[in-house]
């Protein structure tokens, strides 16, 4: 029987509680600002601060299932009906916030109880639209199945529905209130509407016969403003004296309900947000003919690929600016491991890298990611190691730094983790960066971990069956154009360095001519 | 409340576009002679007379309903300009008196509102007592439409229910207003309510005492007395705005009075100076714009009329069923004066207006365009056969069918022939479109060829010329001549007798 039933409802982001984040104060990892996933996150999270998102964006998970339990959710979410239905829960509950906000702001008594009882008016139509609007869906996620079966329950267990009544009930019953104000000198009456006539009405029919043509607008404009000042105060007193009964059962039902949001639900609200805020960033990218799909993803199998993948950072940037993105393929297949680019400055070197690192910690974050078709491996750490400007208040010299750094990589580093590395060893000689080169790539090689290895050097393209030597293009006709195209193929250097030679006009020929003898 | 004394369905709109040749027609017929006659002195009458003059009507019972109003103006022309006076009054007073409100602070605008409307309301009476008084000395639909009207919406019942009003708004018994809840429990859908007879109220008190309770604003709580005013503003806002834009809607039904009157003054300001001058008018007949009429009996320029201190010289025609007509002869003999007399009485008739004439009728023309040799251009910009050309160009760009194309020696610019040339192309063409057209010219082998195809479409006049070389400045008819006596003017200035 057990079978059958969905599973409980937990949470929406996490499959089992211990997948869950430990704590709110997750730090962002150290690799995000060497492969740019911190304007990654920053842009996704934009105009989602209330949810405060970063925390799950911050934490990968470390099994498949998770990853799968995500991906079915993902999957179900780019149904455009449950998405707008989503949106317009949160919207909802949005609003319930903003109300909530005001109850504490205002002064009045009469002010915060009308302004909770509108807020929980809000937050019984959200859960009733929702429970309505799911039943529409055919869903197929485990997560949504098991939400669906806990939201049903909720809406109709006695609470849910006698807080409804009582709250449409009350709302009618202010709505119905109608008072007279008669302003004479300074003294104010309040009593019942007792069907006096529309004057304005009257005037206005007694002059008609003169309408001419559009006239100006003389009407003052009042503020909109919720706060009321104590003249207002005064009469609202009033008005609740000429109707006791509807403002004491008021006083009661605001002391009875404080607590009437359901904590699972109002997680629901603020979790289901990190499946909108990516979705609504991969649109973006849709739009313009990128293409995202959701990668398998093996925690054992280490021949990844990726096809038409691109950096998501750049690609953003690009996208602004209204130009297009190149897109690349990449795979490792049998025993390779390792990427060495190299090729011309410029060439997109940096970008493949970072692109290689974005995709893997999206992945593990369960959701899709920039490509036609994708298998990616599931890690357990990042290391990057990024050319830094050279800080003048470090005692210790570059190459120091440099080395003390991978040190400390290479000594934490197991099979399952992703090394990147970016230009390193840029701050000596070319025997020296060689021979440390080729020292770091045997440790790496012997880890058996996947590695994106960019460098100037090309010996290293071609040390063992675990490398692959890919290159940044240029056009051959013209080499002074980038194609931001990597390819595989041996590093030659000698082609590349001739026509960057001849991009900035340095070539034996150019140099005959543009020097005068 | 529509005045409709311009049109019979159309308010008269002062910021109309004129055609776009309105230069040239002002420049051409010296039009601004004939409407400074007609404003004497007021501008406004001149604004209103050169957009209704410029602006053609194209229907004949359209010239006939006006040709009606105006009937009525000269026979009752002290009461016109009453009329005129208490618009013009009217519009003055409010001017004067109220300075035009912000719509900041609803108390002020009702305030101003209801003294406007006071105002108003003595002005309106004024006009509703001249119906009364003079409905029958009127004939014409128009006036029997606007007096009816006044009459009607206008009586004293409607004067007394308007009186109850503004008293009422003055509030003495205090200001009621309705609210609901909104947002948060806010007062909200403030309105104006009536207080009931009170009377009545006394009544219920006595006998129901429904629940009220009354608080009142201390008196050294300003800002209680500020948000209380905030009250009573949202209450009397909706009726500060209704009577303000009716004030204002009354002021432009004086507005509009004021601006149609204004063409009738300007009608009986000139026919009073012709009158003077004793220069006949009549009421021209008018005929569709598709038939070829021109006949008239003492048609003269008044423009000429109203700046010559003796009588001026009318010219008789017969030029039915001519598409063309083409006027040759003596320097200074009057050919310029007679197509200029053409022009403006084909205005003024299509204005609704009375003719310079004994008697005039001539068919609705579909625009009116003159091109008259010009002086030199003084900017050297273009040589002048360019500058003719251009401005023909332009014109070219507007006429249609039924148009009246006036040509004052065009095409002189260069010599005879190409001139000539150009000219015979043109007017074949223009002819062939059904335009009508009048041709002063000197261009006599353009005239000479024209008169040979002997036409029964064309007309041929000549500027008189007794055969002394005297001048009667009579336009008759009469074949092209080879010269134009020149001559007779160099001799007639230089006094060389033979």
């Amino acid at each position: 029987m057990n079978d059958i039933r969905p599973m409980a409802f937990l949470s929406i982001l996490f499959a089992s509680s211990e997948d869950s984040i430990k704590t709110e104060a997750v730090e962002m990892p150290a690799f995000f600002l060497d492969l740019n996933l911190d304007q990654i996150i920053d842009a996704i999270v934009a105009g989602k601060q209330e949810y405060n998102l970063k925390p799950f964006f911050y934490t990968s998970l470390g099994n498949i299932e998770a990853i799968k339990y995500r991906h079915e959710i993902m999957q179900e979410l780019e149904n455009e009906v449950l998405f707008e239905n989503i949106k317009s829960f949160s919207k909802n509950m949005h609003l319930m916030r903003v109300y909530l906000t005001q109850v504490d702001k205002l002064y009045y008594k009469y002010q915060k109880e009308r302004m909770f009882l509108d807020a929980v008016s809000i937050y019984c139509n959200a859960i009733n639209c929702l429970v309505h609007d799911l039943s529409l869906v055919d869903l197929k996620s485990r997560g949504f199945l098991a939400f669906r079966e806990y939201l049903g329950n909720y809406a109709e267990s006695t609470p849910f529905t006698s807080l409804l009544a009582e709250t449409k009930k009350l709302i009618d019953d202010l709505l119905s209130v109608k008072y007279c104000l008669l302003i004479k000198g300074d003294t104010v009456q309040v009593r019942k509407y007792e069907s006096e006539i529309d004057y304005s009405v009257e005037v206005d029919k007694t002059f008609e016969k003169f309408k001419q043509g559009a006239v100006k607008d003389y009407r003052a404009e009042f503020s909109e403003g919720l706060t009321m000042n104590h003249v207002e105060a005064r009469v609202l007193d009033f008005v609740a004296k000429l109707y006791p009964d509807i403002f004491s059962n008021l006083d009661d039902y605001c002391a009875k309900n404080a607590d009437y949001l359901n904590e699972r639900i109002s997680i629901f609200d603020r979790e289901i947000q990190f499946y909108v805020a990516y979705l609504e960033y991969v649109a973006k990218f849709r739009r313009t003919g990128l293409k995202f799909c959701y990668p398998q993803v093996s925690q054992e199998c280490k021949e990844v690929f990726d096809f038409e993948g691109y950096d998501l950072a750049l690609a953003n940037k690009l996208i602004n600016e209204n130009t297009s993105i190149v897109p690349n393929d990449f795979y490792l297949k049998g025993k390779e491991r390792i990427f060495v680019v190299s090729g011309p400055n410029q060439g997109g070197k940096t970008t493949f890298a970072r692109t290689f690192g974005q995709l893997h910690y999206l992945a593990s974050l369960g959701c899709p990611v920039p490509g036609k078709e994708a298998r990616l491996f599931l890690f357990d750490r990042i290391f990057t190691h990024f050319e830094k400007e050279e800080k003048l208040n470090n005692l210790r010299g570059k190459l120091q730094d440099d080395l003390v750094r991978i040190y400390d990589i290479l000594s934490q580093a197991t099979p399952n983790n992703i090394i990147i590395m970016n230009e390193i060893f840029t701050s000596t000689t070319l025997k020296d960066a060689i021979f440390l080169s080729k020292a770091v790539m045997e440790k790496i090689i012997q880890l058996d971990l996947l590695c994106i290895f960019v460098t100037f050097i090309d010996e290293l393209a071609s040390l063992s069956e675990k490398t692959v030597s890919i290159v940044s293009t240029v056009v051959p006709e013209n080499p002074a154009l980038r194609t931001y195209k990597i390819v595989r193929r041996p590093a030659d250097g000698l082609a590349y360095a001739l026509s960057i030679a001849e991009k900035y006009r340095v070539t034996y020929d150019y140099l005959k001519e543009r020097i005068k003898s | 409340m529509k005045a409709f004394l311009m049109d019979r369905d159309q308010d008269f709109d002062l910021q109309r576009e004129l055609p776009l040749n309105e230069p040239a027609l002002t420049q051409d017929l010296g039009l601004n002679l004939l409407l400074n006659a007609m404003a004497f002195g007021d501008q406004f009458i001149f604004e209103v007379a050169r957009k209704t003059v410029l602006s053609s009507l194209n229907n004949l019972d359209a010239i006939l309903y006006r040709q009606d109003i105006l009937k009525d103006c000269l026979t009752n022309s002290a009461i016109i300009r009453d009329i005129h006076e208490i618009a013009t009054q009217s519009i003055d007073s409010i001017k004067k008196h109220y300075y035009w409100f912000s719509g900041k602070y609803p108390s002020s605008t009702l305030y101003s509102s209801v003294e406007m409307m006071e105002t108003l309301v003595g002005f309106l009476r004024k006009l509703k007592n001249i119906a009364e008084e003079h409905i029958d000395k009127f004939e014409s639909a128009g006036f029997a439409k606007f007096f009816a009207m006044l009459n009607k919406e206008l009586s004293d019942e409607y004067f007394a229910i308007v009186q109850d009003h503004l008293r009422e708004l003055k509030f003495r018994g205090g200001v009621l207003i309705s609210a609901e809840l909104g947002r948060g429990n806010k007062g909200t859908n403030y309105v104006l309510r009536k207080l009931h007879d009170r009377k009545q109220s006394w009544r219920e008190r006595i006998f129901t005492k429904k629940p009220a309770y009354t608080f009142r604003i201390a008196n050294r709580d300003e800002i209680g007395a500020r948000a209380l005013s905030e009250l009573r503003s949202q209450g009397i806002n909706l009726v500060a705005n209704a009577l303000a834009q009716s004030a204002e809607h009354i002021l432009s039904f004086f507005n509009m009075l004021k601006t149609e009157m204004a063409f009738y003054v300007g009608c009986l300001n000139l026919h009073d100076l012709l009158a003077q001058k004793e220069e006949p008018t009549c009421f021209p007949l008018p005929v569709a714009p598709g038939e070829r009429r021109e006949h008239f009996r003492g048609l003269y320029d008044v423009c000429l009329a109203l700046s010559l201190n003796q009588r001026v010289v009318g010219n008789d025609l017969n030029a039915d069923d001519k598409d063309l007509v083409i006027i040759t002869g003596a320097n200074q003999g009057g050919k310029s004066t007679f197509l200029r007399s053409i022009g403006l009485a084909q205005l003024m008739m299509q204005c609704g207006m009375f003719a310079p004439a004994a008697s005039f009728c001539a068919n609705l023309c579909d625009g009116l365009f003159t091109h008259y040799k010009r002086e030199e251009d003084v900017t050297m910009t273009s040589g002048k056969l360019d500058e003719e050309l251009s401005r023909m160009s332009s014109i070219v760009d507007h006429v249609r069918a039924n148009s009246l194309l006036l040509f004052n020696e065009s095409f002189a610019a260069t010599n005879e022939r190409e001139g000539s040339e150009i000219a015979r192309q043109f007017i074949s063409a223009l002819l062939e479109k059904n335009i009508k057209i009048f041709f002063v010219t000197h261009l006599h082998q353009f005239a000479q060829d024209f008169y040979d195809r002997k036409m029964e479409n064309a007309i041929f006049l000549r500027a008189e010329r007794q055969a002394d070389g005297g001048r009667t400045f009579k336009i008759i008819k009469g074949a092209p001549l080879e010269t134009s006596y020149g001559q007779d003017l160099y001799n007639s200035i230089f006094k060389t007798d033979n």
